[in-house]
Order: C-alpha cells, then structure tokens, then sequence
C-alpha cells in the first residue's frame, strides 16, 4: 500500500500513535487559529486567523478520513521516508507556477500600469512581495525543504528521524508562505524586503525551523557515514544561518496583539544596516548554500562522476560562509551608512569571488570528460547552465558591489537583471535539474515522461533568462547614465521622467522573457504530472534503501 | 594539516554547526554593533522634529502599499543626486524611522526631499490618477485612498509602540493622538492648535486632499509626502553646497 500516493497512502506511513501526535498538533494550529480570529476581527489579523483555522480544519479532516487505516508493516524503518518529499516537489511546482505569474504581472504592469484595475490588492507594490515571497520562500524553500530531506538520507543511509515532524517542517513552511502572500495582497508588510511577512507569521516560521533543525541534526546523527558528505553542510548552514538572520531582522513590537501591523525594533541606518546583512545573506545561505547543497548532491548523481575536490569543496564552504557575512553592506554605498562599513562590504564582496568560482569550478571540472552526456541530457544541461550563471552572476555580484561601479548600477535595473541572473539562471536551473533528476527515481519510473519536453522546457528557460537579463542590463545602464549626464553647460541632461520613456521597451521585453520561462515551468509542472500519473516500471529499488540490519528483501512487502 | 583537522570535524554533527555559527557570526557583529557605539555614526540635530500622528499613518499607508519597492528615500553622496534631489541624505533624518524606507531601486524618482516641492493639490491630483499630470507615468492609480477613511482610534497605540522603542512621543502626544490627526487636516477646527503646540510651528497644518470634514488615507499619505525631508534642517547645513530649504507658500 505504500505504493499508493493518496493522501490515504501517506497517513498510512504513520502509527496511530503517530496520527494522534498529528491530530493534537493540528489541533493546536486550530486552536491558534480561533484565537487569532478572535483577537484580530476585522484587522488583517483576524483573517489570517480564519486561514489558520482553516488550515487546520483541512488537515484535520485528511488525517481523520485514514484515522482508521491500517498501520505501517514492521519494515517501516528499512526504507527511505520519501513521502514529504513528493509532496514537497507538488507544492514546488505550485508555488513555481504563482511567483513567476506574478513576477510577468508585476513586469508587465511597469510597461501597462492599467493593468492593476484601479484596484487596492492589484497594485505594484502589493504584488510585488507576492512574486518576491511566492518564488523565493515558495519555489525556493519548498525545494530546498524537499531536497534536503532526500538527499540527507542517502547521504547518511539512514531513515529520517521523524514521521510526523517532517509533516510539520513542510507544511507549516507553506502556511507561512500562505500568511505572507496573503498578507501583501492586504497590505499587511514589514516593508523590509524578503522578509515582509509580519511578527505573527515571523514567530511561526521560528517554530518551523527550530523543527527543521533538530530534524535534519537528528537524522545526521544517525547516518553509517562516518562524514557528513558536503551537500550537507550546504544544507546545515543554510537552515542554521537563515535562522540567526530571520530572528534578527525580524525582532519588532507589535502595535497590539490584535493588530497585525508592528514596528521593527531597529531605527535608520542601523535598520538599513540590519537589513541588508539579513536580504544579502538571504541570498546567501537561502539562494546560494542551499542550491549548492542540491548542486552537490544532483550534479554528480546526474553525471555519474565524482567531485573534481574535495578540498576545493571545503575552501569555498568555508569562504562563502564566513565572508558572504561581511558583505550586506554593498548594498549601501554613498548613503548615510558609516564610509568604514561600505568599505568592508566592498571588500569582503570582492574577496567572495574566491570561494564563488572555487564551487563553479569545482563542478565544471566534475563535468569535465562527461561533455557529451551534457550535450545529449537536457536534464545534465539544466545543471550545467545553472552552474555557469551562479559563476557569472558571483562576478557580477563581485562587481557591482566595488564602489564607483554602484554608483551607476545602485537603484537601476541592472541590479534587478543582476538578481534575475542568479535567481532564473541559477537558482531555478538547478531546481529543475534536480527535481527531474529526483522524480523518476522517486516515483520509480525508467524516466520522465516526455523527455522532448524537458527538452522544450530547457530552451524556453535559457530564451527568457536570456531576454530578461539583456533587457534589464541594457535598461539599468541607460537609466544610470541618463541620470549622470551632463550638457555641456554643466546641468543635467536628462528629467528623470526622460529616463523613464527610454525604459518601456525593455519593460516589455523584460515580460516577454518573463512569460517565457513561465511557460517553461508550465511545461515542467504537466510533464511531472504525468510522469507521476504513469504506470510504475518495475525497476529494483532494493539498492536505495537505508541500512538498518534488517533484510532488504523484507522491503518489497506489501503493507497489507 | 588543515585537511585532517576538517576531516576530524566533518564527523561531528554539532561541532560542525558550532564552526559554521561560529564563521558566519563574526562579519554581523563587527559591522552592526559599532553602528550603536559610535557616537558619529548618526549626526545631531536639535531641531528635528517627531511625525505627527497623521503624518506616522501616512508612513504606515506607503508602507502597506509597497511605495518603497518604487522609490527610494535616500540621496547618495553623489553630484548628480544632490543636484537632481537636494542635499545627501543624513543619518539623523531617519534616525526615528522604525523602519527605514532608504529603498533600493528608483522605478520612480527618489523622494527624500519631496516635501514641500509641489502642493498638497498636486499630490492629490497625481496619486488619484498619475497619469493626469505626468502622461508618460506608470505608475498605479490611488484614487481609493480618498475615498477610505482613515482609521485614528489606534493612532495612541501605535505611538506607545513607537515610544517603548525610543522615539520621545510624550504622554500628551498618545493622549491627543487622534484628535491631532484630525486637526492637522481640519486647520480650522479647535483640534488644529494643539498640533502645532506639541509638534512644533513648522508642522503642516492644511486640508491635504482639499475636503475637511472627512479624515481620509489620502489626507495622510499626502500630510507624510510633504514632510518628508523637512523634520531637521541639519542636511542643508551639511552639504558642499548650502542651500536653503523649501518653504512653499500653499
């Protein structure tokens, strides 16, 4: 039975001990629920409370429907525990699919303001969060979440340390996401970019990560490794650093515990310094340490090839993590932060260079003498190009944060092309390369579906990416230099307004590329559908298994 | 050498997070805790001012509708801004601003020093339907803002929380918090004398979206726009090139 993906199947991975555990914590969420809705009423609050309780409800009732299922056959612990993982890949692809609708919304209404319908929910600053949240914490975390869980335990050949606590990691991330994205459309937002989301959801995604943390410690601490392989530090550093950064940025006082709006304790430059330690680091150990992970993991799982070096691995471990620290204060150059402050982050962000093209390199070389299997594998290629952007986007990162080169770049679209680099070419290659690494094997298939379409899906991705950075290049360079001409009388050459005409036509090209690489995860999404759909290959699964002492043929026993 | 001491470490789960905590501690704390130790880091300015209750709601609506994400607050050190937008931004101009709204990218112009440029009307007209007075705009249409009353039984709550995180709003002030909201927008009102007395004379006291009878979002948002860069004179004083700051007649 544990070959049925129901959610009928899933409870039945769990002991009634276990559904019970479930069924108090979700009452719990319930409970909370209640009494945000109470306390909130007609504040944003209290409609958030209603989502939480509902939330729960429906988790209730999912739990309640397979209460009286049959227990999971002894053999339980001699296999992986896959089950959030799939549905953490579902929830991927659904979050893929929102964050990047709204990011070509958001793109195309700077082309077509009209396009928000005169409406409150509808405009561009309540959207924007919604794309940035929807395709950072939404495609990006549950990703990251869901990968984490797999590889960690072929890494370590151990089960992970938890039934319901997994459970509880995913979904209680993605009410978090939900409280965030629902909150922007109603203008609940701290206004701190990439962590609008405000205290209550803030103290919630706390709870979650702790989980997380002691989740994937414990799983670690059961591996029949005597190391702990590299993706894994990738994977501790993000969940360990992301927490520290969260809990900093997000320390605030809120107006009234019936009211969803609060004040951040951190005022001015400190705040502006506090806030973009924690918005680069996000980048750093959200968007970089945890991909890597993925990229150490799926890279020579695809290729079939070993890490070029071991000692590569650990220099730019190490040199990410201490010096992506230092580096926040890049982000601002000729403000009214301290002069010494902006010379660190230029240096360290310049340093960073280092370790970055120490990770690029590591991983071409592991490429290099698999070339033609890069060529014929459009799901290798999804990795290599990822590969190639995070080293040319760490370059431009390097370079945009030396100091003159910011005076153009800073307040342009050349960051948000420079972003978009990193977050399509990197970030969303290599979660797809993984993800169609991870899904047939995952759901036991021969392959994916339709093979042609990863291949569609590969040259919609590298079209839109490519269109969105060269339109977004081209615009923040205009832009930064139409704001810096002079005439030759020696006043400016340009309104701002001027500089705002010269942009439309990259605005539309910008959501051109957009739409594209939309359409791509589209496609994407539908081929893993029906991959999943399709009937399972009996291929011998007996090799990916944990080690337990138990006989692996005791596996293959139904639950029945 | 350096190689067998990580291999010795990549066996231990919790000393591995201790070095990693360890690492990537060090950068956060020598950057962020100078900034509260050094005295020059934020300059002084014996005249700056508080945001009034309604100008503190105005800065709460361009927070809620993401104003920041467009706009940025903060003039770089750089000729060409000081000379499109006025003197560099100072430390001290938002030293009582929980958050910060510096911004990062400029979809539209910076508004550091918007305050005072173009009339309450203007503001009005524009955020109501942006493209009535600049056609080539894009930005979104607010013409709801107008038509939403704004909420003031709060406004001493949100002061309180304002003050238990430093900002020096008296008793008086959260006592009076609605009432000055109001008066601020109604000059003719009783209610428009206590607002200068408790926030200084050079505090705004106009009809903001032209209709006194009704406190909208609309009169706060645009009571926020026209004081900003106007609550110290410190960034005029400052500056390579002094000049003086805008004193609109409107």
């Amino acid at each position: 039975m544990s070959e049925v993906y129901g959610e009928s199947g899933m409870v039945q991975q769990l002991t009634t001990g276990e559904r019970q555990n479930a069924l108090v914590i979700i009452v719990c969420v319930f409970v909370v629920g209640i009494a945000m809705a109470a306390a909130g009423g007609s504040d944003p609050l209290g409609v958030h409370g209603v989502i939480v309780l509902l939330f729960g409800a429906g988790l209730a009732a999912l739990v309640m429907r397979s209460y009286y299922e049959p227990e999971p056959t002894q053999d339980r612990p001699s296999h992986y525990y896959d089950d959030p993982t799939k549905v953490g890949i579902a929830l991927t692809l659904a979050w893929a699919i929102f964050g990047m609708f709204m990011g070509v919304w958001t793109a195309a209404q700077l082309a077509w303001p009209d396009l928000a319908f005169d409406a409150p929910w509808s405009t561009f600053g309540r959207l924007r969060p919604t794309h940035t949240t929807g395709v950072i914490f939404g495609f990006g975390g549950n990703a990251l979440i869901a990968t984490s869980f797999h590889v960690v335990q072929r890494t370590s050949r151990a089960r992970l340390a938890g039934q319901v606590s997994p459970w509880f990691v995913l979904l209680g991330f993605n009410l978090f996401c939900v409280l965030a994205v629902t909150g922007y459309f109603m203008g609940v937002t701290q206004s701190k970019e990439y962590a609008e989301a405000e205290w209550y959801a803030d103290l919630w995604l706390v709870v979650v990560w702790v989980t997380y943390f002691v989740l994937f410690l414990r799983t670690i601490a059961r591996r029949k490794e005597p190391h702990i392989y590299v993706a894994n530090w990738y994977y501790m550093a993000f969940i360990v650093v992301v927490a520290i950064l969260h809990i900093v940025n997000n320390l605030a006082i809120p107006v009234s515990f019936g009211q969803a709006k609060s004040y951040t304790i951190w005022a001015g430059v400190q705040d502006s310094m506090v806030q973009w330690w924690y918005g680069h680091n996000a980048v750093a150990f959200f968007l970089t340490a945890g991909f890597l992970a993925m990229l150490y993991y799926y890279l020579p799982v695809r290729a079939q090839r070993p890490i070029f070096s071991y000692r590569l691995s650990i220099l730019s471990f190490w040199g990410i993590t201490f010096f992506y620290m230092w580096a926040g204060s890049h982000h601002l150059h000729y403000t009214a932060l301290p002069h010494w402050v902006q010379n660190l982050g230029m240096t360290f962000s310049v340093m960073l260079l280092v370790p970055s093209w120490a990770s690029a390199g590591n991983a071409l070389l592991t490429l290099n003498g698999a070339w033609q299997k890069v060529r014929d594998d459009a799901t290798l290629r999804f990795i290599f190009v990822a590969v190639i952007f995070y080293g040319l986007s760490t370059f431009e990162g390097s370079f945009l944060a030396i100091r003159p080169v910011n005076a153009l770049s800073h307040y342009t679209d050349w960051t948000v092309g420079h972003v978009h680099a990193g977050a399509l070419g990197w970030v969303a290659f290599i979660t797809f390369g993984s993800i169609y690494t991870l899904v047939p094997s995952l759901w036991k298939r021969e392959r994916m579906y339709s093979p042609v379409l990863v291949e569609v899906h590969f040259w919609l991705a590298v079209a839109g990416t490519l269109i969105y950075v060269f339109a977004m290049w081209n615009s923040g360079i205009l832009q930064g230099l139409m704001w810096r001409t002079y005439t030759q009388e020696g006043t400016l050459a340009y309104s701002f307004l001027d500089s705002l005409v010269a942009m439309y036509p990259y605005y539309i090209a910008r959501a051109f590329g957009g739409l594209l690489f939309l359409l791509g995860a589209i496609v994407a999404a539908f081929n893993i559908w029906m991959t999943v759909r399709a009937v399972p290959a009996t291929v011998d699964r007996r090799t990916d298994v944990p080690e337990t002492g138990l006989a692996p043929g005791a596996a293959a026993t139904p639950a029945e | 050498m350096a190689e067998l001491f990580h291999r010795k470490l990549e066996r231990t789960a919790i000393g591995f997070v201790v070095a990693i905590i360890a690492a990537a501690s060090v950068g956060g704390i020598v950057e962020i805790a100078p900034l509260f130790t050094i005295h020059t880091t934020v300059e002084d300015a014996p005249d700056m001012r508080l945001y009034t209750p309604l100008e503190l709601a105005g800065r709460n609506i361009y927070v809620r509708e993401g104003c920041y994400a467009c706009h940025s607050q903060m003039i770089r050190t750089l000729r060409d801004e000081v000379e499109r937008y006025g003197p560099y931004s100072l430390a001290v101009e938002s030293k009582y601003d929980h958050p910060m709204l510096w911004g990062s990218k400029r979809t539209g112009p910076d508004l550091a020093r918007i305050g005072g440029k173009y009339s309450d009307f203007w503001h009005v007209a524009h955020l109501t339907n942006p493209r009535s007075v600049v056609p080539e705009s894009n930005m979104p249409a607010y013409s709801w803002l107008a038509r939403t009353a704004l909420e003031t039984e709060d406004l001493g709550r949100h002061l309180r929380a304002q003050r238990a995180l430093g900002v020096p709003y008296t008793d008086e002030m959260i006592a009076n918090a609605a009432g000055d909201a109001f008066g601020q927008a109604a000059p003719d009102s009783p209610f428009a004398a206590g607002v200068t007395q408790r926030y200084g004379e050079k505090t705004q006291v106009s009809g903001f979206d032209g209709v006194v009878t009704q406190l909208t979002e609309m009169d706060a948002l645009v009571a926020y726009l026209q004081v900003l860069g106007r609550l110290t004179d410190a960034a005029y004083s400052n500056t390579a090139a002094p000049e003086q700051a805008p004193n609109p007649t409107n």
